[in-house]
């Protein structure tokens, strides 16, 4: 909510009497404008071709063949060489890990967004004994390396049996999106208006549907926001899911599907299935990517404007 | 008239507590316990009180990445700062200025979309984007270039006073898309008029930067700063995949994750796993309380 509220309109008091004294300017200033923006323009093209040409030069290796890869980066593919991605996709199980990863990141964000909705909801609004204790256990979450825990978490999974299954993996990662969410989400309840809470316990309903069928939907924006930053940064887990999931290898994740691939790769020499691999993991984060920029780009900021 | 409070809110926050107090505070607090014994997973753990921490001392390892730690700590955040900021300053108030309004220069939104896109990817993934980009000879991006100019190949993950730099700057490129966008949103609400002041009394693009935007941003600069520190220990997955032999070659871009995860599920050494995680609670502990003392000053009003 940060994000919108420190915006304002940046012109809307200008003193009056400035504007006038903006046009006398000598040539000295504008040649200097011209010399800054010019060495500036070079420098960001020149960024956002550091950008774009790894990921554009993986996506044309992946249509190669070994001795096309070794022979120069920057020749094309002689043909597109589709079979180099079902290699990727069947043999090193690039699908599956996909698969597994979609599944996973789904069940873990509707966890997460549900059970902390509720809890920063509760936390947010009603006043009972034990609250502040409560809120600041779930935020103090914030400062501690995942790290520190990662011994004791691999044996509290594994004491519950739920070592190398999805349902160990999907637990911990809602535990550990929690914090992070309950204090977005609760700082979120706490500015929605009280006259519609009211009103709805007035007309007789339940603090359940009025949960769910008034007060959600109008957190509507900062749910969204939350979503986006859990299901980006699940996505992307690599060190829970290697240590949680370390024998069933039909059960992995994208990430450590595509290291252990870079493994091989080495001992197989299949250097056109790894990018093809790559391309597969890549592809589709463009496209999400494309479609949702805005929406990314302030769900991922809207944490570190708080 | 609030009829049935309790059993309501004890309903709400009866699965996520539990979820919250098994998965992440147990956890946790067996940490410290757990880092007091010699426990190898088999047998019943054994106390030893302070000892696995008196090994940490003389761990070269140890030693090693807490070093790796502190140059992440100040190159991270200073280099990735920097270039932000630049970008950011040139993508909103790098162009002239058009009826009062303060302009980007030209293709601004472009280059937001595509700096910020790298954010989006896994950091395992960019890792290994990133060792064929590195790789040793003609199939690598950046010496496939270089050979075919005569020149040596340069062994970036191999020679170990490279190394460190080479993942700093993948780090690096993933990161800085993100603090455009972010010292972007801090840049738009600075006033225009405080630019156009300055202007008119002569102030150069240069003496901008310093003089206006930078005080203005200091907040915004703050949380960057924060960020990034906690990044900087952490560092497990872009180490764990990019880095010859998980953290090598030999110690030379290890960090404390990277050793934990060896001591604990390698070598089966728990207890002293759970000796390093203290340990690396501490130092992000004491990085936090530095961070919120220096940086601590009169935010100015606007």
């Amino acid at each position: 909510m940060a994000a919108q509220t420190t915006l304002p309109p940046a012109a809307a008091d200008t003193p009056p009497g400035r504007p006038a004294a903006r046009t006398r300017r000598g040539r000295g200033e504008h040649h200097e404008v011209r010399l800054f923006s010019g060495l500036g323009q070079v420098a960001l093209a020149v960024w956002a071709v550091i950008v774009i040409v790894p990921i554009l030069w993986t996506f044309l290796a992946a249509f190669k063949n070994t001795s096309e890869i070794f022979s120069s980066p920057w020749t094309l593919p002689a043909e597109l060489r589709w079979e180099n991605f079902g290699r990727a996709w069947t043999k090193a199980h690039v699908g599956r890990y996909f698969l597994n990863s979609v599944f996973v990141v789904s069940c873990s964000t509707f966890g997460t967004m549900l059970l902390g909705s509720m809890a920063a909801y509760v936390l947010a609004r009603y006043k009972f004994r034990g609250n502040r204790a409560i809120y600041y256990l779930f935020v103090s979450g914030l400062a501690f390396p995942v790290f520190l825990a990662l011994v004791p978490l691999f044996f509290v999974v594994r004491n519950l049996g739920l070592l190398d299954t999805h349902t160990g993996v999907i637990l911990v990662y809602i535990a550990y999106s929690l914090p992070f969410t309950i204090f977005f989400l609760a700082a979120f309840f706490r500015t929605l208006p009280n006259s519609v809470a009211e009103a709805g316990m007035i007309d007789g309903c339940s603090h359940t549907r009025l949960f769910f069928q008034v007060m959600l939907p109008m957190a509507k924006p900062g749910l969204i926001s939350v979503a986006i930053f859990n299901i980006i940064g699940q996505w992307a887990q690599y060190q829970l899911p290697l240590v949680l999931l370390s024998n069933a290898k039909d059960k992995w994740v994208l990430t450590q599907g595509i290291a252990d691939i870079s493994v091989n790769a080495g001992y197989e020499a299949d250097w056109s299935g790894l990018f093809a691999a790559l391309t597969i993991a890549i592809l589709p984060m463009i496209i999400v990517y494309a479609i949702f920029q805005r929406q990314i780009q302030s769900g991922l900021t809207s944490g570190a404007v708080k | 008239m609030r009829h049935g409070k309790y059993p309501f809110v004890i309903g709400f926050l009866f699965a996520p507590v539990t979820l919250y107090v098994v998965f992440v505070i147990a956890p946790y607090a067996q940490a410290f316990q757990i880092s007091m014994t010699n426990w190898r997973g088999l047998s019943a753990p054994q106390w030893v009180g302070f000892d696995n921490y008196r090994r940490l001392l003389d761990d070269g390892r140890f030693w090693q990445a807490v070093q790796h730690h502190g140059v992440l700590l100040l190159a991270l955040p200073l280099i990735t700062i920097a270039i932000a900021l630049f970008f950011a300053f040139l993508l909103n108030v790098g162009g002239r200025s058009v009826g009062g309004q303060r302009q980007g220069v030209r293709g601004s939104k472009f280059y937001r979309v595509v700096f910020f896109f790298p954010q989006v990817l896994a950091v395992a993934i960019i890792a290994v984007l990133f060792q064929m980009v590195y790789r040793p000879n003609e199939s690598g991006l950046i010496n496939g270039v270089l050979m075919k100019l005569g020149l040596d190949p340069v062994l970036f993950l191999i020679r170990p006073n490279l190394a460190l730099w080479s993942i700093i700057a993948v780090l690096v490129w993933q990161a800085v898309g993100f603090y455009v966008v972010l010292f972007s949103a801090g840049m738009a609400s600075i006033p225009g008029e405080i630019y156009e002041a300055a202007e008119m009394d002569g102030a150069s693009k240069v003496m901008l930067f310093f003089r206006v935007t930078l005080p203005l941003l200091w907040d915004t600069l703050q949380v960057a700063w924060v960020y990034l520190g906690i990044a900087a220990f952490d560092a497990f997955a872009i180490v764990a995949v990019l880095s010859v032999d998980s953290g090598g070659p030999d110690g030379a871009t290890t960090v404390l994750a990277v050793e934990i995860y060896r001591n604990a599920f390698v070598y089966s050494k728990y207890g002293y796993a759970s000796a390093m995680g203290v340990a690396l609670f501490f130092l992000t502990l004491t990085f936090a309380a530095l961070t919120l003392r220096l940086t601590k000053r009169e935010s100015v009003e606007y």
